[in-house]
């Protein structure tokens, strides 16, 4: 056996089974005496219904019934709830209208759900849904959210004048009006933040059940966090109580967010098995994911640098409107305001910033966090930002990040929009960067580049995220509607092989081995002796789940805490077993041992002892050795780093090849190097298909254009370079691990570095700022009205 | 109902199906071979790839009943029966060439024919193009370029030659 603790390229445990078809998705599961549901969806983004017609589709072969919003209200079906409240400058909370399962009186989005068929077999679902007649009065739409604050806009919710859902802002205005006042140059620019459709491979689904005999309701579904969906579809939508409503997420085909949020399938199947007292089985098709899953992004700023004469950053103003679409998803207040203006110093010492929000209701499909979640929002306007204020100052864009880094020395570092950064090394990772990416040499490349007729540019990033969202307190004073610890329970068994349970969810993430090599490495047994345990809530005890790369520094955290309960005790019992005193008893690789002889006893040997206690401190001690932990972040995790793109412009046809990205990351303690590389390759991918693919469009009428894997680009094989990743690591001071996170830093840090690339290779054509996605055709527009400037110039 | 007889991972089946069920519905819904995945609905994603008379095909844009008579080979049924993974299958965990798993199974039965036509050799520019009717959300797609180039050799028994570009 090699080495498999912390630190080791422990290949996964979960590979067999997804490798060998043996992984076990929603989609794979189904129940005796299941039905099907298939749900009716607006064509349309803004409608008055005047009527729905289901008597065809009731009477269609195979179906067991149809549902409309009314027979839902009438059984007294909430909404879907809104887990975080933002409230507006002058302190009113934020609008939340009413967000109906199935529509009522009217669709606001393309894909709003208007009605459900439930059927023995899906295809007889899918043809009696195609009887249902839905009388529309057409109303005026607007999808884009400069529209939706224009006067006189169409409004998406009556009684939420102008569209606004709150107008908030964070830092002093007045400190940053004086210091702009004062500045020997001001840079602006305005920029827009593509938005996204997630696209994890494996569509949503889900299975409502209903055991008569016990009375319980399970929910079988795609999700992130079972825990929560359970509080929220529990408590504010169908009114079960907890102990009645069991929630599974199983296999988990990829999330990056989109399967965070409670959906309005999950309430109806589930409410159906209960009408009917028959499993109903929901899944989703990928072109109704497009219009149903939440996107992503969507964020219009205008942002501003003051700065002295040598470069200082001064002060820093953005104002932002970001698109919330017709309803609010889970989180979504939160993601421009507490998860993207508040990481507006990124890496720099910018003494003052003042940052507005207003968030807008639109006619489209909701947004919400999607992998990055407002950190690469805030990352690509101020990496932007910084390379236009080199482009419009003459500063070489390198020696203006240096200048303003918050110096490894400075931390803790308390910006000026709340944030406190434990740690980081900035210089660092930008050092070993430009090293990977041979920096220095770009000018020869481009030379060679331009040899071959090819347009070659260089963009650099550095940048700084928050993962671990915490502590619960300081997050319930932000607005969030749960707290943000997690859970992990170790259950040692009495010959000595544990099981970890554990409230963060794995879809993708390799949980089932890093947490296994954590337990591995620190309780001193062999990694097959450790099973992870997720995504059950009969199983597992209340945990709030995987997003914002808060597993390791959270959920792990958790662990190392319970364990450090299990050895705690294992001590007690040791001293005992062995007439020693608590205090001499040593816990190292797996054996208590007495300090100073060689008198020692395993830890099966313990737990053994502690399930079968006939010799055993009874009187002082429990049996058993199984100990849960619940651990509360003290401050939020900051990983940061350095990436770095370098594209090659195809003149004739203006594609962007991507010939070479680097990350150098700090991501803290590493556990397992193989999967964090892993995650930031995911993460650049994602990255590179945002700044150069994708983009959810909708037409002036709000109509989705990007419907389906025809018509929105996704990124594949050939769309990238080998990606040169590696680590530069500082320690979070403040979780017992210091691990930082790794999930999400290729799409945060990545996207302006490209857009960086593809505006310094388009330098001779005047290009100041280009907005994502680059297009061929976008490029390809710019190089035919610009003629290239003179070299000599 | 119209009939189709044909034989998945060696075992012969028969079934009554409906005239417009797909292959991937005949697998997963009928025969619980849920290994081969639908991640898609118009014919782009490659989650659903399954091997018809040793071809990749997308289970998803095939009737059942096309595929009578033909030897069907799913994910489920590319390891030895001792359980051995294949090469391909091997390749991908120790080159960690999958996170979710979801579009594991296409992938890596689009990879086994990819190599299988490619006896002459296959350069990382070929992989990649050879993997443009899959796609995989999670990984980037570098550790399954790598996976594949290291199981060419294992599945051809000899070195893979060297790009000649």
């Amino acid at each position: 056996m090699g080495f498999e603790g912390i630190g080791a390229s422990v290949r996964r445990k979960e590979d067999h089974r997804f490798l060998s078809g043996r992984g076990s998705y929603t989609d794979d599961i189904n129940r005796p005496g299941q039905l099907y549901a298939v749900i009716r969806r607006a064509d349309r983004p803004h409608a008055k219904i005047l009527g729905i017609d289901t008597a065809a589709a009731s009477a269609a072969p195979g179906v067991s019934a149809v549902y409309t919003g009314a027979e839902l209200e009438a059984d007294g079906v909430g909404g879907v709830p809104c887990g975080w409240q933002v409230h507006s400058k002058d302190g009113s909370p934020m609008a939340e209208p009413p967000h109906p399962v199935l529509a009522i009186g009217k669709v606001r989005h393309v894909g709003d759900p208007v009605a459900v068929v439930i059927a023995a077999t899906r295809q007889q679902a899918k043809n009696a849904a195609e009887l249902l007649v839905i009388d529309y009065e057409d109303l005026p739409a607007i999808a884009a959210v400069r529209d939706a604050v224009a006067a006189g806009a169409p409004l998406v919710h009556d009684d939420v004048p102008g569209n606004v859902c709150f107008d908030w802002h964070i830092g002093d205005k007045a400190i940053v009006d004086a210091a702009f006042a004062q500045a020997a140059h001001v840079v602006e620019l305005d920029l827009t933040n593509n938005r996204l459709v997630p696209n994890a491979m494996e569509p949503r689904a889900a299975i409502g059940d209903f055991d008569r005999s016990s009375g319980e309701f399970t929910l079988y579904t795609t999700s992130q966090n079972p825990h929560v969906i359970r509080l929220l579809m529990g408590a504010f939508v169908l009114h079960i109580p907890e102990h009645k409503l069991r929630v599974v997420a199983p296999d988990v085909g990829g999330g990056f967010g989109s399967k965070i949020y409670h959906y309005a399938e999950e309430a109806i199947v589930t409410w159906a098995a209960g009408k009917l007292h028959r499993p109903v089985k929901w899944t989703c098709d990928r072109s109704e994911a497009f219009m149903s899953d939440a996107h992503g992004r969507d964020h219009s700023s205008k942002a501003a640098m003051a700065l002295d004469a040598q470069g200082k950053f001064l002060a820093l103003r953005v104002s932002t409107l970001a698109n919330m679409g017709a309803y609010l998803s889970t989180f979504a207040p939160a993601i421009p305001t507490y998860l993207s203006a508040t990481l507006l110093a990124g890496v720099y010492t910018t003494p003052a910033i003042y940052a507005e929000v207003k968030a807008v209701f639109t006619h489209t499909v909701p947004v919400d966090a999607y992998r990055g979640a407002g950190r690469p929002e805030s990352a690509y306007l101020l990496e932007r930002l910084v390379d236009v204020i080199a482009h419009d100052t003459g500063l070489d864009r390198v020696a203006i990040r240096r200048l303003n880094f918050i110096p490894r020395d400075a931390f803790p570092y308390q910006t000026p929009v709340a944030l406190n950064y434990d740690s980081g090394d900035y210089q660092a990772t930008l050092k070993s960067a430009l090293a990977a990416a041979d920096w220095d040499g770009f000018p020869a490349r481009r030379q060679a580049a331009a040899a071959r007729g090819k347009l070659r540019g260089i963009g650099i990033s550095t940048y700084v995220e928050a993962c671990g969202i915490a502590p619960s307190k300081l997050v319930g004073q932000l607005g969030a509607r749960a707290g943000l610890y997690e859970v992990a329970n170790i259950r040692v068994h009495p010959t000595g092989s544990v099981t970890v349970l554990t409230g963060t969810h794995s879809h993708g993430q390799g949980h089932e081995t890093t947490f296994a090599q954590l337990v591995s490495d620190q309780l001193g047994i062999p990694i097959d002796q450790v099973d992870v345990v997720h995504g059950d809530t009969a199983k597992i005890p209340f945990g709030m789940g995987t997003y914002g790369s808060r597993s390791l520094a959270v959920g792990g955290s958790a662990m190392v805490k319970a364990m450090d309960k299990v050895i705690a005790k294992g001590k007690k019992i040791a001293a005992h077993l062995m007439e020693a005193s608590v205090e001499d008893i040593e816990f190292k690789d797996g054996r208590f041992s007495v300090a100073g002889t060689d008198k020692s006893k395993a830890l099966a040997e313990i737990s053994l002892a502690a399930y079968v206690p006939h010799n055993y401190p009874i009187e002082e001690l429990e049996p058993g050795l199984d100990e849960t932990a619940f651990y509360d972040p003290k401050n939020f995790t900051f990983p940061g780093g350095c990436h770095i793109c370098e594209v090659e412009i195809d003149r004739d046809t203006g594609t962007v090849t991507v010939a070479n990205m680097v990350a150098v990351d700090d991501v803290g303690r590493v556990i397992n190097p193989m999967i964090v590389e892993g995650q930031v390759q995911g993460g650049l991918a994602q990255g590179i298909g945002q700044a150069l693919m994708e983009n959810a469009v909708y037409d002036s009428e709000a109509q989705l254009v990007t419907g389906s894997f025809m018509d929105y680009q996704m990124p594949r094989a050939h769309d990238f370079p080998p990606m040169i990743t590696s680590t530069e690591n500082t320690l979070c001071t403040h979780n017992p691990l210091g691990s930082k996170g790794v999930g999400e830093t290729g799409a945060i840090g990545c996207p302006p570095a490209v857009i960086n690339a593809v505006v310094d290779a388009l330098r001779d054509y005047g290009v100041r700022h280009l907005d994502m996605p680059a297009t061929p055709q976008k490029i390809w527009s710019i190089i035919q009205a610009n003629q290239p400037r003179m070299a000599a110039e | 109902m119209p009939q189709v007889s044909l034989t998945v991972n060696g075992r012969s089946h028969t079934a009554e199906i409906e005239g417009r069920t797909l292959l991937v519905e005949l697998l997963r819904e009928n025969m619980g071979l849920t290994g081969t995945h639908v991640g898609c609905d118009t014919s782009q994603c490659g989650a659903c790839v399954v091997h018809v008379d040793g071809e990749s095909v997308k289970s998803c844009t095939m009737l059942a009943i096309q595929a009578n008579g033909a030897a069907v080979t799913t994910i489920e049924g590319i390891a030895e029966s001792d359980g051995t993974l294949h090469p391909m299958q091997a390749m991908f965990r120790e080159h960690h060439a999958l996170q979710c798993g979801f579009c594991t199974p296409g992938m890596v039965m689009s990879a086994i024919d990819l190599v299988q036509m490619h006896p002459e050799g296959l350069t990382e520019d070929q992989i990649r193009h050879g993997l443009e009717g899959n796609l995989c959300r999670c990984t980037g797609y570098h550790n399954i370029v790598k996976a594949i180039a290291a199981a060419w050799p294992i599945m051809h028994g000899k070195e893979l030659p060297l790009a000649a570009e």
